[in-house]
């Protein structure tokens, strides 16, 4: 049985929705989440590079690229803020986040 | 192409497991662990489909910088993880639910597709470029200024985690350079008149 399209399609899928069930269910712990978002964007890579080979079309490889480098600068800049708010409240459960509300 | 198939269902099983875990593993340092298991399995996927750079990119960046990253932070912070997992049966009723939807569409839209007849092209003219190099051609012309952003986009990263992070601890005594220069005789000098025999 070859490998096509719709095995790479399926595969991504899989991993997103994953991604999904990961921040639902985790919905306390914030460092999960971050990691539940890096499988999405891993998911969406796939996509994108199965696409762009099967078309046979660098684009997709470039914008995989892109999504690359903003999943690092996010997850860069979450987990700093994430240290910063560790060290003002001595917590980091999603459920204490709460001094903004109005 | 049998070698193909069979590193295909190598690896994504794998991906697919490695990813379950992430989402259910109690510890956070099995989590992190278990994402990097992943990223590896994603990096020989996209070796498989001819991204050679890109699975690199993801080894090096990724498994090395973000993923460390990670495991720093999970084991710098003091945190009661137990308290974090609370509600994750209560709410496994719901996440499944919409992860069952999600599914569902996805791979409704996926086998809409039906089986790809075409054979994986190398996405680069064959014989000519290697992967990188070809990506190069298209991301220095075509994708100019998108480039350009992302380098600016992770500038901006870099500083904004160096300005969240970084912070001085009060009473710590630290040379001033400013300061130093700045000085001129006026400032640093007084000039006092001491009357004799009877100190300042």
């Amino acid at each position: 049985m070859g490998i096509g399209l719709s095995n790479y399609l399926t595969l991504a899928a899989m991993v997103f929705t994953i991604g999904i069930a990961g921040i639902i269910l985790n919905h306390k712990n914030i460092i999960i989440i971050l990691m539940s978002v890096e499988l999405i964007l891993l998911s969406v890579n796939i996509n994108l590079i199965a696409f762009s080979t099967y078309s046979g079309d660098l684009t997709g490889q470039a914008f995989s690229l892109f999504i690359l480098t903003v999943a690092a600068a996010e997850s860069a800049i979450g987990l700093a803020i994430l240290v910063a708010y560790y060290r003002n409240r001595g917590s980091i459960a999603v459920e204490d986040i709460n001094s903004l509300k109005g | 192409m049998q070698a193909d198939a069979l590193f295909f269902w190598i690896f994504a099983p794998v991906l697919v497991v490695s990813a379950f875990a992430v989402i259910v593993a109690r510890n956070p340092v099995h989590s992190v662990l278990f994402l990097i298991l992943s990223f590896v399995c994603a990096a020989g996927l996209f070796l498989l489909m001819g991204a050679e750079f890109l699975a690199m990119i993801l080894i090096i960046v990724y498994v090395g910088a973000v993923a460390v990253l990670f495991l720093f932070v999970v084991m710098l912070l003091d945190v009661d993880f137990a308290r974090l997992r609370q509600g994750f049966v209560e709410y496994l009723p719901q996440g499944l639910l919409i992860a069952l939807v999600v599914a569902i569409e996805l791979i409704y839209v996926v086998s809409g597709l039906g089986p790809s007849s075409r054979a994986a092209t190398a996405a680069t003219p064959a014989g000519t470029l290697s992967n990188t190099a070809a990506l190069g051609e298209v991301l220095y012309t075509r994708y100019f200024y998108f480039f350009q952003a992302s380098g600016m986009i992770l500038l901006t990263a870099m500083i904004g985690a160096i300005v969240l992070t970084l912070h001085h601890k009060p009473g710590v005594k630290r040379q001033d350079v400013a300061a130093q220069v700045g000085r001129t005789p006026e400032t640093a000098i007084e000039v006092r008149k001491v009357p004799s025999r009877a100190g300042i």
